[in-house]
């Protein structure tokens, strides 16, 4: 399937551009940081965002999907990254409701999905524990005490965790640390009894939170998925998720890349352009390369998506990976070569180099995903 | 599309019936096919599989028919070039002509000159060295001095080129000669085509750092050539070189994939030389890192190849991607050149090993002339600068 956007996904990619850079321009999120919003996103916006369709770009058709696809999604995550638009879109539509698609029986189809293709319910997927994302090492345990489940046990770096209506929680069942089997995924209420919220004030300003299991109890009808079947699908949702984050952190890149370019073709110093001096050019035409390199990566791994290619893990960690090389690459770079204004709080060069540390680490940074290509190639 | 999947099938099934199996191995240079007047064949196979080749024009893709070549539109060719690629077969023909010569001649060339070269180009017959570079015109090709004086009803040739690659065992030569001293740098350059068969003309191997000896500088001591031999405008040279230059950058790449095919497979490399646990997982992390990222890489520039296709045909412009693809390709590939070498440790320090296969010694060797391919073509710090002006639009 070709990695270039058809048709109906350039106007999508035009009408969301537009959208953002009149209705959610940087200075939105600067205000939800410095008001240290309870959302951590504006709700208006998701709003209009919901009546825009966006929230239905990845449903099937039964449920009023608008068939956009993975390149559509990817279209839509690059305008967020550069306009650094905070929404539920990734916890909620991403990560949450593909798990539900995938995983879930009819019944909890038709009682969720419909609720957030209206803006009606957001979710997170509560799933790392400890400092890094690592799923298979799920630890927080899923107790059965002659049929009265119970959860217990931490969670970590819950994106939306401090906002989301309900959790999709990765849990074990049985089996230890590390293996495959064992893992099951289970809607908790945000509201359940023995449930602790504590939000984390993360540098890009979003909201996130770690959760505590104290012996929460949960039935059956809340589990999505098989009782300790739960990876095949997780991975589906991961691949899904790291491939839309990547497509996410591509938009930023572009446009903090953009940014420098700009300040390189103004500023002027010993009397001329500093884009005259070769030391710069030759950095910037490095950074160019990279870019463009992880853009074919990220368009290859949105369009093995859409095709449900059999490789699509394998894409998702190369885009992944080479995302984060860049994106950190890049953001640092657009620092240095805007000098001393480069780490003021005035300039966005710093947000950008914020939210670039933080995607990093969501879903996996480049040594975990290095990692997981070796594995998948048998090495 | 129907036609094209019918098409699709039949080139799949011509080149299961022709393409003999051993030339379905990957290809070592030793067994290359080059085109000449002497030229030769290292079995028998591989004269049949070139003059099957030949005889459908695929030698030549999508070159007019009426020169000898496979009258193939861009996607035919692609298609080709995919099913040869799925059967692991061989390219059939080597030639400096065939890459960027002749692209350019059909181009530039007058009628005369298209009927005289292109057919023994698609048929292997000539082999053509480039002859741009000299001992004192290097990435700064418009300061090239070898005089090309007219006398009349021919040019008489006086000069030094440098890195003529093969040129001891070429045919003929395309030269950048100056015609006209006096005017500005890139404005008194032409373009001519030179028999080394002519007296006067002598090309002498040099040494390189693996030990090879595949380029030459060539000497033109009062060679007469004669006026029919001037491609392009007299003294419009340079925008004949800037065409062929585009199709060099494309050489590079191709150059650089049949290359990566004598390698062997650097993942069951590492393994046999660092070592796996009893899962088959490489006992060193941090070279198992570093593969990782060596392989996206190349995989992500490959996909980059692609986009740049689709984007071609779907008629868009390429935002500036093309011409990352030189710096890439030949940057990665030296970096898997470094990490091949560090795997194998102290076996990776010669190139006369006798414990190594012939694929890791060539291995070694490889490493040290693909330090070329940064160079060649176009060196990295010219390509980051076009980047620069082209794609970025920074100031000059």
């Amino acid at each position: 399937m070709s990695m270039v956007l058809n048709e109906e996904q350039c106007l999508l990619e035009d009408t969301i551009r537009d959208f953002l850079s009149s209705h959610a321009p940087v200075a939105s999120l600067r205000q939800i940081r410095d008001t240290q919003d309870e959302l951590g996103y504006s709700d208006e916006l998701w709003q209009q965002l919901t009546d825009l369709g966006i929230p239905s770009i990845l449903m099937p058709e039964e449920f009023d999907g608008l068939g956009f696809g993975f390149k559509g999604l990817g279209a839509v995550m690059q305008q967020m990254g550069r306009h650094l638009t905070a929404s539920p879109l990734f916890a909620t539509v991403v990560l949450a409701a593909s798990a539900i698609e995938l995983g879930a029986t009819e019944k909890q189809k038709q009682e969720l999905l419909p609720k957030i293709t209206a803006g009606q319910l957001t979710l997170s997927l509560a799933m790392d524990e400890g400092f890094h994302h690592h799923p298979l090492n799920t630890d927080v345990r899923l107790e059965d005490d002659k049929g009265k489940l119970t959860i217990s046990g931490e969670k970590a770096f819950v994106l939306d965790g401090s906002s989301a209506d309900s959790f999709i929680v990765l849990v074990r069942s049985f089996g230890k640390k590390g293996d495959a089997k064992g893992l099951s995924l289970v809607l908790v209420n945000r509201d359940s009894p023995g449930l602790t919220i504590e939000r984390t004030q993360y540098m890009d300003g979003r909201n996130a939170a770690d959760l505590i299991f104290d012996q929460v109890l949960v039935t059956e009808n809340q589990l999505i998925g098989s009782l300790g079947e739960a990876y095949p699908i997780l991975q589906q949702v991961l691949d899904r998720g790291v491939i839309a984050m990547s497509a996410e952190m591509l938009g930023g890149c572009q446009e903090v890349f953009e940014r420098t370019l700009h300040y390189l073709r103004d500023r002027e110093q010993f009397g001329v352009k500093i884009g005259t001096f070769q030391a710069l050019q030759h950095r910037a035409s490095m950074m160019f390369c990279q870019l463009e390199q992880s853009k074919s990566a990220v368009l290859k791994a949105l369009s093995s998506l859409d095709s449900n290619s059999p490789d699509c893990s394998i894409q998702a960690s190369i885009a992944k990976t080479l995302m984060n090389d860049c994106y950190q690459k890049i953001t640092n770079e657009a620092i240095q070569m805007h000098g001393g204004m480069g780490i003021t709080d005035e300039l966005d060069i710093g947000l950008f180099l914020k939210r670039a540390r933080i995607s990093i680490q969501i879903l996996g940074d480049s040594d975990y995903h290095k990692n997981r290509y070796a594995e998948l190639n048998g090495y | 599309m129907a036609s094209m999947d019918a098409f699709r099938n039949n080139v799949r099934d011509w080149l299961e019936s022709n393409c003999p199996e051993s030339q379905r191995q990957p290809i070592i240079k030793d067994q290359q096919i080059w085109a000449g007047r002497n030229r030769s064949f290292y079995c028998y196979d591989s004269k049949l599989w070139f003059e099957r080749m030949r005889d459908k024009g695929w030698t030549a893709p999508t070159w007019p028919i009426e020169y000898g070549g496979g009258g193939l539109t861009p996607d035919q060719a692609k298609i080709l070039e995919q099913e040869m690629k799925a059967l692991g077969c061989r390219p059939a023909l080597y030639d400096i002509g065939l890459w960027m010569f002749g692209p350019a001649l059909l181009e530039y060339g007058t009628e005369e000159q298209k009927q005289e070269h292109i057919p023994k180009i698609v048929r292997g017959e000539i082999r053509w060295a480039q002859g741009y570079s000299e001992p004192s015109a290097g990435s700064d090709l418009a300061a090239l001095k070898t005089r090309a004086e007219d006398k009349g009803d021919h040019f008489l040739i006086n000069g030094t080129k440098m890195w003529t690659t093969q040129g001891d065992k070429s045919d003929w030569i395309f030269c950048l000669v100056r015609t006209d001293p006096d005017a500005p740098k890139q404005q008194g350059i032409s373009f001519l085509l030179i028999d080394m068969a002519n007296e006067g003309g002598d090309a002498r191997p040099m040494e390189l750092i693996n030990g090879d000896h595949e380029f030459c500088q060539t000497f033109f001591d009062d060679v007469k050539v004669p006026k029919k031999n001037l491609v392009g405008k007299l003294n419009d040279g340079w925008s004949v070189a800037k065409a062929l230059l585009k199709y060099e950058r494309n050489m590079m790449s191709i150059m650089s994939s049949i290359v990566e095919k004598e390698e062997g497979d650097i993942v069951e490399i590492a393994k046999r030389y660092v070592g796996t646990d009893s899962s088959g997982i490489l006992t060193n992390s941090s070279v198992r890192s570093q593969l990782s990222l060596h392989l996206m890489s190349a995989q992500a520039d490959l996909w980059s190849g692609i986009r740049l296709y689709e984007q071609h045909k779907k008629g868009l412009s390429d935002g500036g991607l093309g011409l990352t693809m030189k710096y890439m390709s030949t940057t990665e590939q030296q970096r898997k050149d470094e990490l091949l070498l560090s795997i194998m440790g102290n076996q990776g320090l010669s190139w006369q090993n006798q414990k190594l296969s012939e694929a890791e010694n060539k291995s070694v060797k490889n490493w040290a002339y693909n330090k070329a391919h940064t160079i060649a073509g176009g060196t990295s710090e010219i390509q980051l600068n076009i980047i620069a002006k082209k794609a970025l639009n920074l100031p000059s």
